[in-house]
């Protein structure tokens, strides 16, 4: 068994914290700036350059890149030959939370219920996603979700029979009526099959990935393909004021499902695309 | 077409936008989004005064970030603006004229503001550092136990807009997206 104390988690989290809403993270950098030299709407390209000029700035002055520093989505993979010390996970993942969003100057988000509201002033509780993996190591995965973009995320239970058409026109149909609402351009995570919440699941944890990354099977990779070329073609653009570039990439995931079912969530993210990770 | 404005946005200033324009604009502007917004219309539907005089001013749907020390006000972007739709009627009725958000507005504020004469800006997204150093001052005028959400007096310099949706419901959200679209739906 190895020891790994919580406390180690707490102090990994506030420095994610402040890293994600700092800097952009290289692969959604390096799109956007590759997409400079395509975009065909001059005010598109004009907007794209000051999005990459936001990103330079915040990097520089250690200032978040947007207001809305997000919901703080935790995924955590553990070890099964881990034996945590020294307190609490998950009171420890929210101090990590509670000091990254203080001592980083980020926006406080959460409201303490959903229909009361009233904010918490410390951006918790976090969303904490935990999964027991072979092995004796910790990785933390960390992804301020802002609601902008969350607000635009869709799920929808197709009949088997609507097969791949179903699922490649509803993520074009989500993309289409979020328009300009979730900051564009966008980056789309897809879950598809399992049941309604692992679909949610799969969905926000897509957007935990690389740019760019394909998925291992070759249907579903071709689905990216097509997926993300038809919503280049929704003419939205930056910031929905016209362009070819309206998604930055997109990845899916998928799982094993019922007989009876094809649960499919869209999950939208903006264009700050916040993720990072680390393993102890 | 590029144009400077100074707030207060009167109605002349309203009849010289089109959709389309870039602005730069300075002036006094005031934040609020949606909880604020929701105590503004309570305090109408109760008959009580306004923390401030709507008439030809600009609302910015802002939550700022803390500033940091050394700072006028963190980053503060626009946020989605939609969520304001059934409570800006009456702010119009009272002689607001601007705007300022991002993304789709609902058609009774459309013709709200054809009715009233007003002015629907969009800053970017997502690119509050920006947007923050046209930010010259900022003070907590009203609702300050609403954290990010309270309402702020701003005074902006050469702050950069787009004006999406004109007095007349001229939609750039709509002309622009229309010209770029290979595929409709």
């Amino acid at each position: 068994m190895r020891e790994i104390s919580v406390n180690e988690i707490t102090k990994e989290l506030k420095r994610m914290c402040m890293e994600a809403n700092y800097i952009l993270s290289a692969d959604v950098k390096e799109k956007l700036e590759s997409q400079i030299q395509v975009e065909a709407s001059p005010i598109g390209e004009s907007i794209l350059r000051d999005i990459v000029k936001n990103a330079n700035i915040a990097k520089e002055n250690s200032v978040p890149m947007c207001q809305d520093t997000g919901m703080a989505v935790v995924f955590l993979e553990i070890g099964q030959d881990v034996h945590l010390i020294d307190g609490n996970l998950k009171d420890a993942v929210n101090e990590g939370v509670r000091q990254g969003y203080g001592e980083g100057f980020l926006r406080k988000s959460v409201v303490k219920d959903p229909i009361l509201r009233g904010n918490t002033g410390d951006n918790t509780p976090a969303i904490i996603h935990m999964d027991i993996v072979p092995g004796d190591k910790v990785k933390i995965t960390l992804a301020p979700k802002g609601f902008g973009s969350e607000n635009m995320s869709r799920s929808k239970m197709l009949k088997p029979s609507d097969g791949m058409q179903g699922v490649e026109d509803f993520i074009i149909e989500t993309v289409s009526l979020a328009g300009p609402n979730p900051c564009p351009p966008i980056v789309v995570g897809v879950g598809v099959g399992g049941t309604i919440e692992k679909a949610a699941l799969m969905a926000k944890h897509a957007l935990t990935k690389e740019l760019g990354e394909s998925h291992p099977e070759k249907h579903i990779a071709d689905l990216e393909v097509r997926a993300l070329e038809r919503i280049n073609n929704l003419g939205i653009g930056p910031q929905g004021l016209g362009g070819t570039t309206t998604a930055l990439g997109i990845n899916v995931e998928t799982y094993p499902t019922h007989i009876a079912g094809l649960p499919v969530v869209v999950n939208i993210n903006c264009h700050a695309a916040r993720h990072v990770e680390c393993v102890l | 077409m590029e144009k400077k404005i100074t707030t207060p946005l009167t109605q002349e200033k309203v009849k010289e936008l089109r959709a389309g324009d870039k602005v730069l604009l300075s002036g006094v502007i005031y934040t609020g989004r949606d909880a604020a917004h929701k105590r503004l219309i309570d305090a109408l539907d109760e008959g009580k005064t306004l923390p401030f005089d709507v008439k030809d001013q600009v609302i910015y749907y802002v939550g700022p970030a803390p500033a940091q020390p050394g700072q006028v006000i963190g980053s503060a972007g626009p946020t989605t603006s939609y969520r304001m739709d059934d409570l800006t009627i009456p702010l119009l009725e009272k002689g607001l004229t601007g705007m300022i958000g991002k993304g789709a507005r609902g058609d009774k504020v459309v013709e709200g503001m054809k009715q009233n004469g007003a002015i629907y800006f969009a800053a970017i997204g997502g690119a509050g550092a920006l947007i923050s150093s046209s930010i010259k001052s900022s003070e907590i005028i009203a609702y300050e136990d609403l954290g990010p959400e309270a309402i702020r007096k701003l005074v902006v310099e050469d702050m950069p807009v787009y004006v999406v949706i004109d007095s007349e419901g001229n939609d750039m959200y709509k002309s622009e997206r229309e010209k770029y679209a290979k595929e409709k739906m």
